[in-house]
């Protein structure tokens, strides 16, 4: 061992303790979902003997989790689709033009960021079923997109402002009008800003519970945070089973994380880092 | 610089300026274009400020009426009872307790999460090997949602049949083990543990980024003065990372006021309250018991406590760091 190494020691074994007190409850979900009940109590640490896959196939065989997988990929996607385009216009609005009332409209949105969702839970949920939005898709993404505007014309503002004045002379002599300068220009420039903020969309989509839990009443439309809770109601004695369903639950968000971690890690430490 | 449009009328390059900018030609045509610049700019911000004032404003502004009201949430309300609810709520030991153990998941979290993370971001900074995986591994419950980080960990704190429970009976700790999420006096500090498995990734990930940033030479400056490690970390690394810390701590508060997947899925607030939250007792009030008008002054205290901490935060601590930082929609999301 060099010398380096050894002086590094210590520290080695820190990361390496806590490695695995990130990883022992993940992967002992994943050995679990491969035992039946019975096996996982009489072993719960050790490998599988012999390797149960029925946990695994049963759910996956069964349609209910594909549902469950559809609607969230659903909600998700809808949600992104309307927070980014939205929020493009906004802070288009806010980084390339002065207009009157520009800063107090602009503070008005950043105020959002403080407030807790759960402080609008209750009058949301009112107005939702006066709309008649209860068990509707739309229940819940139009909210989640209302919710995620603040962060997103944040973000896109300060990449929007970015863009050099110079660029947007050039369109405007050849012509441009401020929404062709946007759609030609600005849009396709922003591109790795807005990777970036609909990657947190979708995550923050993807996880929500509160909402999900409030607007659906009946499971045609619930997500799939809503149907862990719901399945370990169900099979509470079944414990293999349920890690089984928690494993399969996680793989979808482990995936995306391992495709987009730049842009969700860029996204959620974006202005984190200014002084 | 910002640069602006010209109305439309007039294609000439524009100077930055803040203002709308002086248009040439009679007093009637340039308060045209003024009012048509105008329009076109708000025209873009119509769909944003259409959502964000039905659905985030005026739910909140709702809760602030519905408050002086007794009222079980149909029809609209109408049995004023002025401040009632909220004399009821300061005398309600349940609500009382959602603030103490709002405190102390607070102070816990500041006191050992935050400086944890820090550490293990130092740590991290340096060539070590294995680092990216040691950073994906401790970031990556983070993109877990919390009802399933909740299912997850309320089997594994199973009394006596839980891994946790088990190993520590393997290693001879029996002792140590217990009802975790059953017992009243540990169900907070296992709920701590849980939310720090889940939550000091995010920080360290901050952290991390603000680390990166701070320029190498003012480290070495240190070093060639003769600085200590320590000294290094205290008088270089430490105020340069300041803004990070302040948006690290202003997230951790507001996702503390606002806890609910986690303990609801878990223990719902039990055993007998001692896990409940402000989120959790709204909840209770508002959607099983249909005490509306009451769960509409928790939401109002819950708002309150949010917007002073906001402003003082931001009057004497972080004045313009906000612009830009991310606030989760957290699971609950949004």
């Amino acid at each position: 061992m060099s010398r380096k190494t050894l002086r590094n020691l210590p520290l080695h074994v820190i990361l390496v303790a806590v490695g695995a007190v990130m990883a022992v409850p993940l992967l002992y979900a994943l050995l679990s979902g491969f035992k039946s009940t019975d096996q996982l109590s009489r072993n719960p640490v050790g490998l599988p003997t012999p390797w149960v896959t029925g946990n695994y196939t049963g759910i996956l065989g069964s349609g209910d989790f594909w549902r469950l997988l559809g609607n969230s990929t659903l909600i998700a996607v809808a949600t992104c689709v309307i927070v980014v385009a939205v929020s493009a216009l906004s802070a288009f609005s806010f980084a390339r033009f002065a207009f009157r009332g520009r800063e107090l409209l602009f503070t008005l949105f950043t105020m959002g960021l403080m407030f807790p969702f759960a402080v609008a839970a209750l009058p949301l949920f009112l107005l939702l079923r006066s709309m008649g939005l209860l068990d509707n898709p739309l229940g819940v993404i139009l909210p989640q997109a209302a919710f995620g505007l603040p962060m997103t014309i944040i973000i896109l503002r300060q990449f929007f402002r970015q863009i050099p004045g110079e660029l947007e002379e050039a369109a405007t002599l050849d012509g441009c009008g401020p929404l062709g300068f946007f759609w030609r220009v600005l849009l396709p420039m922003a591109r790795p800003a807005l990777g970036t903020v609909s990657v947190l969309a979708v995550v923050t989509s993807w996880n929500n519970f509160f909402l999900p839990l409030l607007v659906f009443t009946d499971s045609t439309w619930w997500t799939l945070p809503i149907g862990v809770q719901q399945f370990q109601g169900q099979y509470s004695a079944d414990y293999a089973r349920v890690f089984a369903y928690l494993v399969l639950a996680m793989i979808p968000a482990l995936a995306f994380y391992s495709v987009a971690e730049r842009q969700l890690v860029g996204g959620l430490t974006a202005g984190a880092t200014k002084g | 610089m910002t640069s602006t449009f010209l109305p439309s009328a007039d294609k000439q390059p524009g100077p930055d300026v803040d203002l709308p900018p002086p248009a040439k030609g009679t007093g009637r045509a340039r308060a045209r274009r003024r009012v048509l610049h105008w329009l076109t700019a708000v025209g873009f911000q119509v769909p944003a400020l259409a959502l964000f004032i039905v659905l985030v404003l005026l739910p909140i502004l709702f809760a602030l009426y519905a408050a002086f009201f007794r009222w079980g949430g149909f029809g609209m309300p109408s049995d004023y009872i002025g401040a009632d609810n909220f004399t009821r709520l300061f005398d309600d030991p349940v609500f009382l307790g959602d603030l103490w153990r709002c405190f102390v998941l607070v102070a816990l979290t500041l006191v050992l999460q935050l400086p944890f993370a820090l550490a293990l971001a130092v740590a991290l900074n340096q060539r070590i090997r294995g680092r990216a995986v040691y950073r994906m591994l401790f970031f990556a419950p983070y993109v877990l949602s919390e009802a399933i980080t909740g299912v997850l960990f309320s089997m594994i704190f199973a009394p006596d049949d839980g891994l946790a429970d088990r190993i520590l009976g393997g290693i001879g700790l029996d002792g140590l083990g217990g009802e975790w999420f059953a017992d009243p006096s540990m169900v907070m500090a296992t709920l701590f543990l849980v939310m720090t498995w889940k939550y000091f990734g995010f920080h360290m990930m901050l952290y991390l980024a603000g680390l990166q940033s701070i320029p190498r030479e003012l480290t070495e400056a240190a070093l060639i003065d003769g600085a200590g490690p320590w000294q290094r970390f205290r008088n270089v690394t430490l105020p340069l990372l300041a803004p990070t810390l302040r948006i690290s701590v202003f997230l951790a508060v507001i996702g503390s006021i606002q806890l609910f997947d986690l303990v609801w899925v878990v223990t719902q607030g039990g055993p007998d309250h001692h896990s409940e939250t402000m989120a959790v007792t709204m909840f209770q009030y508002g959607f099983k018991r249909y005490q509306v008008g009451y769960a509409s002054a928790i939401s109002v205290v819950m708002f309150g406590i949010s917007l002073v901490f906001a402003l003082a935060y931001q009057r004497f601590v972080l004045r313009r760091d906000l612009e830009g930082a991310t606030t989760t929609m957290r699971g609950d999301g949004t």
